[in-house]
């Protein structure tokens, strides 16, 4: 069953029957498993992976992306985890981890133009109680995100018919 | 100007050469014709090859290829198959299993000596077979039995003059894979007649239903087999060039006497990216082979959904369906889907007699390409 979540992880388009195809399994249990993990929320949503560099369309409608280390001062009983989970509630916060190393954060964080996510930096991420010291670091190019190469596909180069 | 070299002249050009010159000429041609992968060698494998050529690793290496990677080889022959090959002197490092399939024959064959070769096969056996001065004998295998080879029919072809076997599997264009009862009655009657056993096992990695059999492991197949490998297939390595004998020691002792003085030895680049390919988990490999299957499972169901009979492909990357209901010969029924439909098929008749009445297929090729070839392919049965 597993092999189908790693199929739709891949591509959410596929059929129901193509991935009964795929996989061997009878496609009454690929659709009723499908359904089962959407209910539970094993499957959260489905979405496409954009390439936003290369859309060509109003400039103003640009998204800046930065990364955000934080430092916090830790607190008894509950950790890191309450303050965390302040920063993650924001919408401009796309991801919120918990790393090792000399920054207890790392978020990315999403908006309209540098400014907005330096305002949203200073005056939101930075004035937490705990949240000792912030480095930001805005994205310049992307050439790769989750797992996705942003680059041209290398061409085929085989010869039309081969032995 | 005095005659040239008869065996040579006398071997036609592969009937493939002539498809590709067609569809070299066409746009939008789908090509089911390829028949090596449309993975790029893993990025781990090429940067193995930079960071070789980078430090100057452009010299020649033993004859018998990086002692390394000869250890690698035999020690991943002994863990996936159990077989035991010694790297020191059983083991040797080729120019591609095509080179290797010409070393082994030369070195097995004197002139006149017969090898029985089941069709339909890949297109090389036969020519390699006589380019070596011996002379090739085609048994028949069937669609019906799954292209199983039948030690009987081999049997009845066996001649004071044979002198080896030559065997694919999984094979090249049936995607068969020989049932292990079919490779243990060739083998006794290998021991039966006193006959060599060539093995090209070049899908070995791509075997989808069952696992493959490592014909040097059967009971009594050693001490007259010649496995031959690589990684073209497997590792989406075939321009790299670079294969293996493994043998017992005084064939491979010839195999490298040839190979030094026509060859010398493998690209140095090559087999150091070779290394690589077998120095790290094989997870890409299970990647590939894995999608492989995928995309065979849809294209098989939509071959026999267009009405083309075909059997079920087990191994290698090829389907072999059947086109009798067009009542066409192979040859007509690719040059006119080719014209019509723009999709570019291997007549299975140059594969052999027995190949007649199939086209091979290969689903090396993206998805969405496999779907729009069997849209067309259905079009054109439609208007026959």
């Amino acid at each position: 069953m597993r092999r189908i979540l790693e199929l739709l992880e891949r591509d959410a388009q596929l059929s129901h029957d193509t991935i009964a195809t795929m996989t061997g399994i009878p496609v009454e249990q690929v659709s009723a498993a499908i359904a089962d993990w959407q209910a539970s929320g094993v499957i959260r949503r489905y979405k496409a992976v954009i390439d936003w560099d290369a859309v060509e369309d109003d400039p103003t409608a640009e998204t800046v992306t930065a990364f955000i280390d934080v430092s916090l001062v830790p607190a008894r009983g509950v950790g890191f985890d309450d303050v965390a989970q302040r920063i993650a509630r924001f919408p401009e916060v796309r991801s919120v981890y918990l790393v090792s190393g000399s920054q207890d954060l790392r978020c990315t964080v999403e908006g309209r133009s540098i400014r907005a996510v330096s305002d949203f930096v200073s005056q939101k991420l930075s004035t937490i109680d705990r949240v000792r010291a912030t480095a930001t670091h805005f994205v310049l190019k992307t050439y790769k995100r989750d797992g996705d190469a942003f680059t041209t596909p290398e061409a085929d180069h085989r010869l039309p018919v081969t032995p | 100007m005095r005659p040239l070299n008869s065996v040579i002249a006398a071997c036609p050009p592969s009937g493939i050469r002539r498809f590709f010159d067609i569809a070299a000429e066409m746009d939008d041609v789908i090509s089911l014709g390829v028949g090596e992968p449309d993975f790029v060698t893993p990025w781990r494998i090429r940067e193995a090859g930079i960071y070789a050529l980078e430090h100057g690793y452009t010299t020649y290496t033993s004859n018998a290829g990086l002692p390394r990677l000869r250890e690698l080889i035999c020690a991943d022959l002994a863990t996936r198959y159990g077989a035991s090959y010694d790297p020191t002197d059983q083991c040797l490092i080729t120019t591609g299993v095509s080179e290797g399939l010409d070393l082994v024959l030369r070195v097995l064959l004197n002139p006149g000596d017969e090898v029985i070769v089941p069709e339909p096969c890949y297109v090389a056996y036969e020519p390699c077979v006589a380019f070596a001065g011996g002379t090739p004998v085609r048994v028949p295998t069937r669609a019906e039995d799954g292209f199983a080879i039948d030690a009987a029919v081999v049997a009845a072809a066996v001649t004071p003059r044979t002198k080896a076997i030559l065997i694919g599997s999984p094979a090249n264009p049936t995607g068969a894979v020989q049932p292990p009862d079919a490779l243990a009655a060739l083998v006794r009657l290998a021991q039966e007649h006193d006959l060599y056993l060539i093995s090209d096992e070049i899908y070995d990695r791509l075997t989808y239903a069952g696992v493959h059999t490592c014909l040097g492991t059967l009971p009594g197949a050693r001490e007259r087999t010649v496995l031959l490998g690589g990684f073209s297939k497997a590792h989406a390595m075939t321009g790299w060039r670079v294969g293996w004998i493994c043998a017992p020691a005084a064939v491979a002792e010839l195999c490298v006497r040839v190979h030094q003085y026509t060859m010398l030895c493998a690209p140095h680049v090559s087999q150091l990216a070779a290394v690589e390919a077998l120095s790290a988990p094989g997870d890409d490999v299970d990647a590939m082979v894995a999608d492989y299957d995928r995309r065979r499972r849809v294209f098989v169901k939509g071959l026999r959904e267009i009405g083309l009979d075909c059997p079920e492909p087990r191994g290698a990357f090829y389907a072999f369906p059947s086109i009798r209901p067009s009542g066409l010969d192979s040859e007509t029924f690719a040059e006119r889907l080719l014209h019509a439909e723009s999709v570019a098929v291997v007549p299975g008749g140059v594969f052999g007699p027995s190949g007649e009445g199939h086209i091979r297929c290969s689903y090396a090729t993206a998805l969405p390409q496999l779907e729009e070839a069997l849209v067309r392919m259905d079009r054109f049965l439609r208007a026959l």
